[in-house]
């Protein structure tokens, strides 16, 4: 039995186990909701019980409070420190909502994509700008700003918190227009490419990824090299070389190849057969 | 001792500065802000705001 699906299932279930809110159409309102969780969650999710640490992190940034947030780059840090991208592996509840979405058989064919560098680092952009210099810097005249990645991008906040609660109030339905369709769009966008290419929001959007990516070189979990093995792994990268690189979920793919095939049986066209992937190099 | 002795007790003193950003933050009260602004609706995370 693997156990990566059923951690991830777990944290999910976790994550958002205030069922009642998704009866209700409300949120919960109790202490949990100031501890923030690893992953990408957005805390106006109806089951939601912790608080998203992107969004917690701009709404301190943007408030006329605070002009820092030790209290959530504290936490950050330290799942960074000890963790890095297996952040994204294991604990991200929409990490797992993008590799369900991958499973539809929507694409024939579908493609273990090596995406090109220049797009995987819009990610950094994003982070840099959206999550921290928008927040900070553009202050209306009462010292408010907004989250601005929340605001524009964030597609965890459309399909985790605005469609179910839309659905069940109709006074915030009247009140979506132009800027729910925005989003709207740009989450179905993003939907369509998670069912064509293996997380495709993780590798090219996310600025919590990015900025957990910055600790995959030096956190205290990390992958041995000589216990990987494969040709590209679903993230497209080649195990040996890049098993510690940015872009590494550390999901233990490569791991599991090698136990079921160790080094000197096998070619890793055979193991990448097995998979029944094909392989495609744009970069 | 080697540049990557260094780097294996980075990740420990990484930790020890996150371990006291999470200390202050607290001190200061901003387990309070995150939790007023986790306990109403997001307007902008749900396209509205």
């Amino acid at each position: 039995m693997k156990i990566r699906p059923l951690v991830q299932s777990l944290v999910l279930l976790l994550n958002n186990a205030y069922l009642k809110g998704f009866m209700s159409g409300r949120i919960y309102k109790g202490p949990l909701k100031g501890v923030c969780v690893p992953g990408l969650n957005c805390y106006s999710c109806p089951g939601a019980l912790f608080s998203c640490p992107l969004g917690s992190l701009q709404a301190i940034l943007a408030g006329w409070e605070y002009s820092f947030s030790f209290y959530v780059t504290g936490l950050l840090l330290g799942f960074g420190a000890i963790f890095g991208r297996f952040i994204c592996g294991f604990l991200c509840p929409f990490g797992l909502i993008q590799e369900l979405l991958h499973k539809i058989p929507l694409f024939k064919n579908k493609r273990i994509i090596k995406i090109p560098k220049f797009f995987l680092y819009i990610k950094y952009v994003i982070l840099a700008v959206f999550v921290v210099a928008l927040p900070v810097f553009a202050k209306g005249e009462f010292g408010v700003g907004y989250p601005a990645f929340c605001k524009f991008l964030c597609p965890a906040g459309t399909i985790e918190a605005g469609l179910p609660l839309l659905a069940g109030s109709e006074g915030l339905r009247k009140a979506a227009a132009g800027l729910f369709l925005w989003k709207a769009l740009l989450s179905a966008a993003v939907v369509v490419g998670c069912i064509a290419v293996y997380r495709l929001f993780c590798r090219v959007l996310c600025p919590l990824g990015a900025f957990y990516s910055l600790f995959n070189k030096i956190s205290l979990l990390r992958i041995d090299p000589d216990e990987t093995r494969g040709a590209l792994c679903k993230m497209g990268l080649n195990p040996r070389r890049e098993v510690n690189s940015l872009e590494c979920i550390r999901c233990g793919d490569c791991k599991r190849y090698a136990k079921r095939r160790p080094a000197g049986l096998g070619s890793s066209a055979e193991v990448m057969a097995n998979t029944s992937a094909h392989i495609i190099h744009s970069a | 001792m080697t540049h990557g002795k260094y780097l294996r007790y980075l990740p420990f003193a990484i930790l020890a500065v996150a371990g006291l950003f999470i200390a202050i933050g607290v001190a200061r009260g901003e387990v309070a802000s995150v939790m007023e602004k986790a306990v109403n609706i997001c307007l902008e995370c749900i396209g509205i705001g």
